[in-house]
């Protein structure tokens, strides 16, 4: 059977892993190889890597980490952050990122997906939402550049639109990060997340509130995503990996051995 | 050993490159007609879609330099799927790709019912037949597999996995081996078969 995938997910900001709480006051982690050849080593499914700064900064980003990380790591890994074009994410598919994942660049130009889909097939385009649950409309919206506080907005798509629309245009899979969750442990948007589920047709990767290890079971049986992301409780050795999947294999859920 | 990777233009050169150099192998990529053919195993990765694979393929010349290879030759990913008649997956609505014809098999679009395409992570699977590729790997392991389109169970194939339906996760005749998953990003059961290939056939 496909086994739910548990993905660690790597902030980087200047070629170091960081972690902020919702967004923001960002603290180093540590570097992105050695943390990463870790996390392989203790059974992570895949890994995502977000250059949290490079979609704000409007800046050229330096990306060779990507090609020091495919060297030693032996899972899939996806890169995100910064790509805003066909060459930007050739360049690092290139460098042997298996999945590169865009997401206020698409916003920006929505045929960007289109164009990364035609050029490079569906298997490699992950989107990214970042979606805030705006409790005086009661509506999910999509927010963009929230990798920096003074530039974050709102857009004028709600979530279930934007989703619909990104695969239309050929993503191969979504990564849904619940704004309002995010950093705070209190368990995933479950709620939301099977909202999404329902209309989503390609793989789909909870990310924001992971806390203890129920919620990732939680998050499997009741919304029946295909992988969940965590941050902190990873970085911060409050969830070990390999405790965390012999606590779900033993939850009947299928977890790769 | 000269172990040498077709490059085909495609995307997941350098991570095949990658985990045959952590093997302590120094494989050499190349469009070149004569170092290909002089390789003592071959690599043929791909990712993306069979036309636009089969297209660079021509482009370069390729596609009768791979059909007269003798060695042992692995087709990875879509590169499995290019050594097959032909590929469902089309710029035409319709018609088949045709591919390079060295296993007498198809590749048809996945039939997965209510399941999510692609058929995206780590499944299990199930050796078919006694086979030196599998040597060591037993049934149930993991690889990883990032595909919509399939090879169907057959006399050809080497190993099942199950999606929704039953799929060949490798196949293999003569000379000519291919597996669907991503053994160079299957941890240690990916690494085991590259090193099967490059050290049992």
């Amino acid at each position: 059977m496909l086994a739910r995938r548990i993905i660690p997910c790597l902030d980087v900001k200047d070629g170091k892993v960081v972690k902020g709480v919702k967004f923001r006051n960002h603290e180093i982690v540590g570097d992105i190889v050695p943390l990463a050849e870790q996390y392989a080593k203790a059974g992570a499914d895949e890994l995502v890597f977000y250059d949290i700064t490079a979609s704000s900064d409007a800046r050229v980003v330096d990306k060779s980490w990507v090609s020091r990380i495919a060297r030693v790591i032996d899972i899939p890994f996806c890169v995100a952050g910064g790509i805003k074009s066909v060459e930007d994410a050739g360049r690092i598919l290139e460098m042997g990122a298996d999945k590169i994942s865009v997401n206020s660049p698409a916003l920006s130009n929505p045929e960007l997906i289109t164009q990364l889909h035609d050029q490079y097939g569906q298997q490699c385009i992950v989107v990214g939402i970042d979606s805030f649950y705006n409790e005086e409309t009661g509506q999910y919206q999509v927010h963009q550049f929230t990798g920096d506080e003074s530039r974050t907005k709102t857009t004028g798509w709600q979530t279930k639109d934007w989703v619909a629309e990104v695969q239309q245009r050929g993503a191969g899979e979504i990564v849904l990060n619940c704004m309002n969750q995010d950093g705070v442990r209190k368990g995933y948007d479950i709620a939301q997340l099977a909202a999404i589920r329902a209309i989503c047709h390609v793989p789909l990767i909870a990310s924001g509130g992971a806390g203890e290890m129920s919620h990732f079971k939680d998050v499997f049986e009741q919304a029946d995503v295909d992988g969940a992301l965590a941050a902190s409780v990873f970085h911060k050795g409050i969830i070990p990996i390999p405790d965390l999947k012999a606590y779900l294999r033993q939850q009947n859920i299928e977890i790769r051995s | 050993m000269q172990l040498v990777i077709v490059n085909t233009g495609c995307a997941n050169i350098s991570s095949v490159r990658f985990a045959i150099e952590r093997l302590g192998y120094q494989p050499v990529v190349s469009d070149d007609a004569a170092v290909i053919q002089a390789a003592d195993k071959v690599f043929l990765p791909g990712v993306g879609s069979a036309p636009a694979a089969m297209a660079q393929i021509n482009a370069k010349g390729l596609a009768p330099v791979i059909q007269s290879l003798t060695q042992p030759t692995l087709g990875i990913c879509l590169g499995m799927q290019l050594m097959t008649q032909s590929s469902e997956e089309s710029a035409v609505a319709g018609s088949n790709t045709p591919c390079l014809g060295l296993i007498d098999t198809q590749v048809k679009k996945m039939q997965v019912g209510e399941l999510r395409l692609p058929h995206m992570g780590w499944n299990q699977i199930k050796v078919a037949k006694d086979n030196p590729l599998f040597a060591g790997i037993s049934d149930g392991s993991y690889f990883y597999f990032v595909h919509g389109y399939a090879v169907e169970v057959g006399s050809h194939t080497l190993a099942a996995c199950q999606y929704g339906v039953d799929f060949s996760a490798s196949i293999g005749q003569n000379n000519f081996y291919g597996v669907q998953f991503h053994p160079e990003r299957s941890a240690d059961a990916g690494a085991a078969l590259l090193q099967n290939f490059i050290k049992n056939t």
